[in-house]
């Protein structure tokens, strides 16, 4: 199947094609055929995995080569795929998750008249992201990288008749163009110091590069994964993208497009493990963005929002974990595809209850819903169990290793990311508790119209799947370092490290403060009553449900001094520059009002004309002696 | 007789018919002033050659009779054209070309 990689692209790239062209026609077919089209490429990438698996540890990679894209001068990319432990994880991450969502998509999306259009943009950000990671150079990357914010454009603003939808879709769009311009910058520093933008020799060359040059590329390709991971300064746009259909929310923004970033970062290991501070840089934004996106977390009202706070602070643990360095890769991926299984079927729990309660979004006016859908609230419970980390759920496996590598180091660090990794649990355990409780225990809170129901199989069987994907998955990948074996090729074999603090403390604090949240969220909104309107709350309150006011300081800090900038621009183009021209044009209009002045129209002054320049002639010749 | 007198009376004939055009409002009076310059210069033509004993001032003359009395047929039928848009044939009237 390793030879078949190409179709991995193609299909879904094919289908979407099809589905945008074929017309109303489709429209009967269309979500079938794009569950097809994503479920093919699962099959494909499990037939990649076993014929990999089949293989020598170290011999695990396939490069296939495609065609010559770009020979101009000294720059020459090929484009190809390379398959290895790495992209081939992303691959069955993104098909399997990717085709489960597709199949909820058909029921979630039944109503919709434009599902046709719909299934072919999903389609479109599977070929997009898996090409994004089947890359074999940047510049093929980033091909993919652009391809996946289209399509989360697209799909943000699907329902774009609404005004503040469109904008979210927009600003997720020009959030990431900031993201990308640092990928963009990157490949130029790579072309400048290896003459090449292909893995091989850029990372091949990694180790011969000067440290400043490491720096600079590590820093730019930080940027691009700040922007496209929703990470601390970039995170603005993730909140806003829950503006798009749920299971686009599940799809792109919790398991697959947020984790390319992370994807990037491992990918480039050889040029963060040469720069130590770009490295500190990338473990401080995550460690910034994980603590921030817990605490927006706890305050929102909305069930999509909590969760992408949500989902932003645990991209915040793998970027964390990635800027570790080579003791965090294989733990940054190991969260990010447990993270993928648990967020993605909560969000697709999320959905189900949003179906059920006629679109509502407001946890306050949830409660009690376990009654009426006891499939949603079992799946749910148990990714709930997973992103708390207790055990044995997934996310323990793979939180819990990121807070112990957190606390791996010497001098000060390893306090300060070990603190907030640690702080991070308990906060985690306090939202996503409260997010549990508001929504499926206490009393109901439900409108008068709302009569919750459970929904169709259609979409309970992906959440089912997803479910045990979140409590198991993580145990069986972990028992025997299974999953950092797996990765070794790529992220390199680690020495065993030994935490500032012995492992059975940090586990043990890293419970205590899961089970203090989790107590905490339980004696505020599982016991007590919930009011359906949100009291006016504290300052901390009002800052956190305004997403830390991430928007007034960008608006602020960027987006006024733009406009004064451009408003500038402006008034010099028109004052000097056109102004220059202008005021140019004018004088030769005057100078030939002047002279249209002779024009009298009168016979008898042109004959005067004519006459004083014959006596001028004349008196020019007899004075000149001719 | 001497010429230079032929020459001296068509440079106050052609003066003269300058004067009517310049001065004149009349359409017909400033045509006869330009016809008077036309003669003078005819006049001029012909004393320059019979004093260089030569034809081709008398030759020229003929070809300025010529084109003369084309012109008169043109400018009799302009005037008259004129006088027919607008009932008068005062020189300072038509100003439509006044820039």
């Amino acid at each position: 199947m390793l030879s078949l990689t190409w179709a991995l692209i193609a299909v879904p790239l094919a289908s979407a094609l099809v589905l945008l062209l074929v017309g109303k026609r489709g429209d009967s077919w269309a979500p079938w055929a794009g569950v097809g089209a994503s479920g093919a490429t699962f099959v494909v990438g499990l037939g990649a995995y076993i014929e990999l698996l089949s293989r020598d540890a170290s011999d695990r990679s396939h490069h296939q080569h495609l065609f010559a894209w770009i020979t101009g001068g000294e720059l020459k990319v090929d484009a190809g795929l390379l398959v290895d432990p790495l992209s081939l994880t992303f691959v069955l991450l993104v098909s399997m998750v990717g085709t489960l969502i597709h199949v909820y998509s058909v029921a979630y999306m039944a109503e919709d008249k434009n599902r046709r259009i719909f299934f072919a943009y999903l389609n479109l950000f599977i070929a997009a992201m898996l090409l994004l990671v089947l890359a074999d150079s940047f510049l093929l990357l980033f091909v993919g990288w652009e391809g996946v914010g289209l399509a989360s454009y697209l799909l943000i603003g699907f329902w774009n008749y609404k005004p503040e939808y469109a904008t979210a879709a927009k600003k997720a769009f020009v959030v990431n163009r900031i993201g990308d311009i640092g990928l963009i910058v990157a490949m130029g520093l790579m072309f400048a110091a290896f003459g090449a933008l292909d893995f091989e020799t850029v990372l091949g060359g990694a180790a011969g590069a000067s440290e400043a040059t490491l720096t600079g590329i590590g820093l730019m390709l930080l940027l691009a994964a700040t922007g496209k991971s929703a990470q601390f300064p970039l995170q603005s746009w993730l909140g806003d993208a829950m503006a798009g259909p749920t299971p686009v929310s599940a799809l792109i923004h919790a398991a697959t497009m947020v984790t390319a970033g992370i994807y990037l970062i491992v990918r480039s290991a050889a040029i963060f493990n040469g720069a130590p501070t770009a490295q500190l840089v990338v473990a401080a934004v995550g460690a910034i963005t994980l603590i921030m996106g817990a605490v927006i977390g706890m305050a929102k009202d909305d069930i999509k929002k909590a969760l992408a706070a949500s989902t932003m602070s645990q991209i915040g643990y793998m970027m964390l974990a990635a800027g570790l360095g080579p003791i965090g890769y294989a733990f940054a991926i190991f969260h990010l595809v447990t993270h993928g299984f648990f967020k993605a079927g909560m969000f697709l729990g999320a959905g189900s209850v949003m179906h059920a309660m006629k679109d509502q979004v407001d946890m306050r006016r949830f409660g009690a819903l376990r009654g009426a859908m006891t499939i949603t609230w079992v799946t749910f419970g148990v990714g709930w169990l997973a992103i708390l980390g207790v055990p044995p759920f997934s996310g323990f496996h793979s939180k819990d290793k990121i807070i112990e590598a957190a606390f791996v180091g010497e001098g000060w660090q390893p306090w300060i990311f070990g603190g907030a990794a640690l702080i991070g649990a308990g906060l985690t355990a306090f939202y996503m508790s409260r997010l549990f409780f508001m929504t499926f225990h206490g009393k109901a809170r439900w409108t008068d119209d709302q009569h919750p129901h459970e929904s169709s199989w259609l979409m309970t069987v992906p959440m089912i799947i997803l479910a045990v994907g979140s409590a198991f998955l993580g145990l069986i990948l972990a028992s025997g370092d299974r999953f950092a074996t797996w990765l070794e090729p790529v992220t390199g074999h680690v020495e065993h490290h030994d935490p500032v603090l012995s492992i059975p403390v940090i586990i043990g604090a890293t419970l205590l403060l899961v089970a203090l949240g989790a107590f905490a969220a339980w004696r505020l909104y599982g016991a007590r009553e919930v009011v359906p309107v949100a009291t006016q709350g504290s300052l901390a309150t009002i800052a956190a449900r305004n997403d830390l006011f991430q928007d007034q300081i960008n608006e602020a800090l960027y987006q006024r001094p733009g406009q004064h900038v451009t408003r500038m621009l402006v008034f010099a183009d028109a004052a000097v520059v056109d102004g220059a021209v202008n005021k140019q044009a004018a004088g030769f209009l005057k100078w030939g009002e002047s002279w249209r002045r002779l024009q009298t129209g009168y016979v008898r002054s042109y004959v005067g004309t004519i006459l004083g320049g014959l006596l001028i002639v004349l008196l020019i010749v007899v004075l000149g002696g001719l | 007789m001497n010429p230079m007198n032929f020459v001296i009376l068509a440079a106050i004939l052609f003066s003269i018919g300058a004067s009517a055009v310049l001065l004149r409002r009349n359409a017909i009076v400033a045509f006869m002033g330009v016809e008077l310059m036309l003669n003078a210069a005819n006049l001029a033509l012909v004393a320059f050659s019979r004093l260089h004993g030569q034809l081709e001032g008398q030759v020229m003359a003929f070809f300025v009779m010529v084109v003369a009395a084309a012109e008169v047929v043109v400018g009799l039928a302009l005037i008259i054209a004129v006088f027919r848009a607008r009932t008068n044939i005062s020189l300072d009237e038509p100003a439509e070309l006044r820039g």
